[in-house]
């Protein structure tokens, strides 16, 4: 396999409500990390884009997209509707197979455009589920009572959150505090929920000796899998993610000591059940230090921006060992891990 | 190419027609598969992980649909991985499957693509005004229509030509048991008599909309060697991009597709497609765009496309036979018809392509595009290791 790094990051401020078009969203973060990279957009090789139409609740949404991304002459690209973590992997997978030496893939979502907890539910089977329109939040809250793990980890999340500039929500209240809360979808209280959220991330991946060019200290990424588990919620124990865990393993995130790892925690018990697929040791690892997507959940960005904070560690010393997730679905159906080191 | 070969060793599609009311979303994918399995003598155990395409996901109204497809493809605890495109994107998702195996991360990779389009209602799905943006309110046709015209005045092209490519295509058809449209009485006089649509486009001439899967099973060289059944090796593909519209553009025949083209001849070592390549699945769904994608890819020298329709060079019998399935124009689930033209492409040099098999195709093309004329999708497959 080709040594692969991440050499560049940029998200936008996350927002809610923005009145920007896509294309005016992702303009400013693509030239942003094309800026931080210190490159001219003709030296990107490959460009993958991670969107849902259903977000700007428009067919072909992504089309635009490639406005924002100067392709004249004609460029090589790409798009996954997918979070932009796996934009990510189909960059990689380039790269690997020598067809690329940089690319740059971002993800962007408008969770302001509609009703998201309704219209995720268009995710479920058509025939059976859907029409039922039981919402995300609902069938969260079936994952969460399997599995409830309340109060401090939201407390974490938004006392990190506070540290990045670009969340949507911060605070320093404590557990106590939070759990003394109403509940407002059983078992979830308000700050068990992601904070929705409109913006763009993007990042740079590069090869080798490209990748040194670019950065001081690239991320490199050791290892990368993605799986996804059934659908269907009866088919599954909710208190465990097999798909993460098995992504986990692959990518042997226990084979040594993680510094810190990113996890797409959306809903506040996702944390805990990551922690134990990926078998991580809390004394040892620091937990979604950015806030993650509990403070500004930006769909189909939100997890290519964990690859990001956990590459960005990497980059400024923090870690020499870092684990980047993502996931999408209901109760953590699919899940993207990658190993990420300093040397 | 890439370090590893690639064999495609399992191709399936389903019946197609305008409503497939016998099955569910689910069952049309997997009678694609189950057929690409078959011929590949393997089941869903033996897959490493599965590339799913297909254009928006408002034409049926499931989002991100591969998600709920992961049981009926008993795909939990693989990857899944889902590519969308726009028009092209069962050629792009047939690519970046392609690429999982000749990148060496997986040895067994399936790809699908469908479209239901009887779930829903594609040309509402295709207008959805959206802000800021030009309203289009005319669906494909529509959008295409004026291109085509400045197609006919640029190279002179007698207004019969259109005509001619759907006959060849849906004469074609009759030879394909999987093609949705079966119509073997066409003549000339007849096609030049049917409703004008979107001037100059008629009535044959556009593509049915059509309930359709189409998949492949893809391997790694060492385990293509193992097999004792037809392969298609997997000489080069490529994609490009351009945006929508922009002042100056030559929306007749995109630069992104004239690069594309040359990119992959580049990698396949071809010099002379036209003396080169034997047989082409080339994404026509309007009948006009045989001659444009005639000069776009490089067969026929600027303005010349038509000349080759005229001369019969794409018919089945002639130097380069373009579509001898039928073509989109006789099926088009939208988001399988870009893998529908390179799965064809793939049984045309395995042998498999019965009534429709172009004799002794070593080399073919499977093409596709899609948006404005701006995302293209292409692979060269052939009979013999690249």
């Amino acid at each position: 396999m080709r040594d692969v790094g991440i050499v560049a990051f940029a998200e936008s401020q996350l927002t809610y409500g923005t009145t920007n078009t896509p294309v005016e969203m992702i303009v400013p973060t693509v030239n942003e990390v094309l800026k931080n990279a210190g490159i001219e957009r003709t030296e990107v090789d490959f460009w993958c884009h991670g969107s849902c139409d259903y977000m700007t609740g428009q067919p072909f949404s992504f089309v635009a997209a490639v406005d924002a991304l100067g392709a004249w002459p004609p460029i090589i690209e790409s798009h996954v509707e997918m979070d932009g973590a796996w934009a990510l992997y189909e960059a990689w997978v380039k790269i690997q197979m020598g067809e690329a030496n940089v690319a740059l893939v971002f993800g962007n979502g408008k969770s302001s455009a509609g009703d998201m907890n309704r219209a995720l539910t268009l995710q479920q089977d058509p025939y059976t589920v859907a029409p039922l329109w039981p919402g995300l939040t609902a069938m969260e809250g079936i994952g969460a009572c399997a599995a409830l793990q309340a109060g401090t980890v939201t407390e974490r999340a938004r006392r990190d959150g506070a540290k990045n500039g670009n969340v949507l929500v911060s605070g320093s209240e404590s557990a106590d505090e939070l759990l003394s809360r109403a509940v407002t979808s059983a078992p979830f209280r308000d700050h068990d929920l992601p904070a929705m959220a409109d913006g763009v991330s993007a990042i740079i991946i590069a090869a080798g000796h490209a990748a040194k060019r670019i950065a001081k200290r690239p991320a490199w990424i050791r290892a990368i899998d993605h799986r996804i588990d059934h659908q269907n919620l009866g088919w599954r124990d909710l208190a465990r993610s097999t798909s993460a865990a098995i992504a986990a393993s692959e990518v042997g995130v226990h084979n040594d000591k993680v510094d810190i790892a990113e996890l797409h925690t959306t809903f506040s018990h996702h944390e805990q059940l990551l922690i134990n697929a990926l078998q991580l040791r809390t004394d040892a690892t620091r937990i979604t230090p950015s806030g993650g997507a509990l403070v500004g959940n930006a769909l189909m960005a939100a997890g290519l921006s964990r690859f990001g904070h956990a590459a960005r560690a990497i980059f400024d010393g923090t870690a020499d060992r870092a684990v980047a997730h993502a996931q999408q679905g209901a109760c953590l159906q699919q899940n993207i891990v990658a190993v990420l080191e300093g040397n | 190419m890439g370090a590893n070969r690639c064999a495609v060793v399992g191709v399936g599609q389903t019946n197609h027609t305008t409503v497939r009311a016998d099955v569910s979303i689910a069952g049309l994918v997997r009678e694609a598969v189950d057929r690409a399995l078959e011929s590949a003598g393997m089941t869903l155990a033996d897959i490493d992980a599965i590339v799913i395409g297909k254009a928006p996901d408002m034409l049926e109204g499931v989002m991100m649909p591969e998600m709920w497809l992961t049981d009926s493809l008993a795909a939990s605890g693989k990857p899944v991985f889902r590519v969308h495109t726009a028009g092209s994107v069962g050629g792009s998702t047939a690519i970046v499957a392609a690429q999982h195996v000749m990148s060496g991360i997986h040895k067994r990779v399936l790809t699908v693509a469908f479209e239901k389009q009887s779930d829903g209602n594609a040309m509402w799905a295709l207008s959805v005004p959206t802000p800021f943006g030009v309203p289009v309110h005319a669906g494909a046709g529509g959008y295409f229509s004026p291109i085509i015209r400045s197609y006919m005045r640029r190279s002179g092209a007698p207004a019969h030509i259109g005509a001619m490519v759907a006959v060849k295509d849906r004469t074609n058809a009759c030879k394909n048991p999987y093609a949705h449209l079966h119509e073997p009485d066409w003549t000339l006089e007849k096609a030049l008599e049917t409703p004008m649509l979107w001037d100059p486009v008629r009535f044959i001439e556009t593509c049915p909309s059509s309930d359709g899967a189409a998949a492949l099973v893809m391997v790694s060289e060492d385990v293509a060697d193992t097999m004792n059944v037809p392969k298609a090796w997997v000489h080069s593909t490529a994609m490009r991009s351009e945006p929508t519209m922009f002042a100056g553009r030559n929306q007749v025949s995109p630069r992104a597709g004239e690069l594309c083209a040359e990119d992959l001849y580049r990698k396949a070592g071809i010099t002379n497609p036209l003396e080169e390549i034997d047989v082409c699945e080339v994404y026509v769904p309007f009948s006009w765009f045989e001659p444009m994608w005639l000069e776009n890819l490089g067969f026929a020298p600027k303005d010349h496309g038509w000349r080759f329709v005229e001369d019969g060079v794409t018919e089945m019998t002639g130097k380069l036979p373009f579509n001898p399935s039928g073509g989109v124009l006789s099926t088009n689930p939208i988001g399988a018809s870009g893998m529908i033209r390179f799965g064809e492409a793939a049984m045309q040099v395995m042998g498999l392509a019965g009534e429709h098999q172009i004799d002794g195709a070593k080399k073919a093309m499977g093409h596709a595009y899609g948006g404005g004329s701006q995302f293209f999708a292409m692979w060269i497959v052939g009979s013999e290791k690249n």
